[in-house]
């Protein structure tokens, strides 16, 4: 099913450049630019009214975050949609004002992966406080924190 | 709304609902904006009690993680597990015998028929109605628990299933007991029923109270019962079927007023439906082995899966990245009540104060879970 919403892909944004990674779970790899475009045209043109899941990984080279949807209509199994980040300055578009239910959670991977999402209509820190130092997910956070416990900015 | 000229000057408050308060099931808070007593804005704030689970899950090894998602949503424990232990097999791709599959389902379809009865429970107490149906629940809940307690040595942290099976056979006197609970089941549903579902507060409480639309519903990316009352026939064992799912007849239960009502009878919908699953289960279980050998030191090759289960709450989900070391590079939980709670101010604005409490009991949170 991936393999096919892949090629109607290419075929309706030309401009765009996709990558299709076959793997375990098959993946469209989408340019971080693109990634809006490629989101509205997903749910208006193919059916996926439905985002389940938003996860940010950090990799040594990048960042990654990892989309997963659904067609409530069609009943599909997950398409995986992928966009890279820059390690100096994450920043992906929101897809919030495609799907709200984007909403929390990519609060929750800029509170804990420090990737910015632009165009987000509240993006704050969600689990953790505001005036908390750092992101923990980063594979260079140190597992004791940057501050000692008590010593924390209040919110 | 409607507003009397009386030449007094108004303006809205905001007031704090939580941490510590009875309805929030935890500590929980709801930044309240009030114009009298009717709900303008609410801003949910959460994460009183996050561990950072994703953080330790990537410290551990694939197997200490299992006892950490007991933790998550501490009422469904082997739900929890099972979702885990199949991203896990998934990922390594490891056959799971009949029996275990078999022993699965039965241990989780008893933690939907917990679930949902604790969930009722709790919204009444909500509603007021302090803590006698809760007992109610809670009875039905004890024989189910100490169930659990046999086959895994305890009773809510149960830490019982493993990848590529579980942890122990049914002891000796299991089974017996099984079919007693589950043959007992059906009356204690219709029990609920007489009490709760014709109850005149239940209904002034309930009807038309947290409308939920079923274009909405999928926007905001609900599930379980949430997105079911809604009118969306949507359920993972039906869509996605996984482990053995498919060889049960059961009906998905939908409801269409959208409502906190709805929500109620989807709920009441689902036990029926489990312990019509647990009934088949029983005559069809095999005899066999309930686990495969792995290696002492478990590497699963490298990639990601992502894999998902109907839990009683809505959809879990576990997405692993391995690096093909010990332990995982990425362990993320696509927790189903951090994501219902989204739609929450939406399903607020416009109700009375009391009402929040009641729609939030319907949400069915568990704050190990919205918080990680």
């Amino acid at each position: 099913m991936s393999r096919e919403i892949y090629e109607r892909l290419v075929e309706a944004l030309p401009e765009a450049s996709f990558e299709y990674l076959e793997e375990k779970d098959p993946a469209i790899s989408v340019k971080t630019d693109d990634l809006f475009e490629v989101a509205r045209y997903l749910k208006e043109d193919q059916g996926f009214d439905y985002l389940s899941a938003v996860t940010g990984v950090d990799y040594p080279d990048r960042f990654e975050v990892v989309y997963h949807l659904y067609s409530m209509k069609k009943g599909t199994r997950p398409l995986t949609l992928k966009v890279s980040a820059s390690k100096e300055e994450p920043e992906v578009p929101s897809v919030t004002p495609i799907w709200p239910g984007a909403n929390f959670q990519e609060r929750e991977v800029y509170d804990l992966m420090g990737i910015r999402f632009v165009g987000h209509p509240d993006l704050k820190r969600i689990l953790l406080w505001e005036g908390y130092k750092g992101h923990p997910l980063r594979k260079d956070f140190p597992l004791e924190g940057y501050q000692a416990i008590g010593q924390e900015e209040p919110s | 709304m409607q507003r009397v000229e009386t030449g007094l000057r108004t303006e809205t408050i905001t007031v704090n609902m939580g941490p510590q308060h009875p309805s929030t099931h935890g500590v929980f808070r709801m930044i309240v904006t009030l114009d009298g007593e009717t709900i303008v804005d609410l801003e949910p704030v959460m994460g009183y009690l996050h561990r950072c689970q994703e953080k330790i899950g990537e410290r551990n090894t694939y197997l200490q993680n299992i006892p950490y998602t007991d933790r998550l949503d501490y009422i469904c424990s082997m739900s929890n597990n099972m979702a885990y232990v199949m991203a896990v097999e998934k990922l390594a791709q490891i056959e799971v015998p009949e029996r275990a599959e078999y022993i699965r389902i039965i241990m989780v379809e008893l933690t939907r028929i917990v679930n949902h009865a604790v969930a009722i429970g709790a919204l009444l107490n909500d509603l007021g109605c302090f803590f006698t149906p809760m007992l109610y629940a809670l009875e039905e809940r004890e024989r189910i628990l100490d169930l659990f307690e046999m086959a895994s040595g305890s009773r809510m942290m149960c830490n019982y299933m493993r990848f590529g099976g579980v942890r122990y056979d049914l002891p000796p006197g299991f089974m017996p007991e099984l079919k007693s609970v589950v043959a007992a089941l059906p009356a204690f549903i219709d029990e609920f029923e007489r009490l709760l579902t014709e109850n005149e507060i239940v209904l002034a409480r309930c009807q038309n109270v947290g409308v939920l639309p079923p274009d909405m519903a999928i926007a905001y990316s609900c599930t379980g019962p949430l997105l079911r009352a809604s009118g969306v026939n949507y359920d993972i064992r039906k869509v996605d079927s996984y482990s053995i799912y498919d060889r049960f007849d059961f009906d998905v239960v939908t409801e269409t007023n959208c409502d906190v009502y709805d929500r109620y009878l989807v709920r009441i919908g689902e036990m029926r439906q489990s312990v019509r699953i647990l009934e088949q289960a029983l005559e069809q279980i095999p005899e066999g082995e309930v686990s495969v050998k792995l290696p002492r030191v478990f590497k699963p090759p490298e990639g990601d899966v992502y894999h998902r289960i109907e839990s009683p709450k809505g959809e879990l989900g576990f997405y692993l990245v391995s690096d093909g070391g010990t332990n995982p590079y990425r362990y993320k939980i696509r927790s189903p009540t951090f994501i219902n709670l989204t739609v929450l101010p939406e399903l607020c604005k416009g109700h009375k104060v009391a009402d929040v409490v009641a729609i939030l009991g319907s949400i069915d949170i568990v704050l190990g879970e919205v918080d990680r």
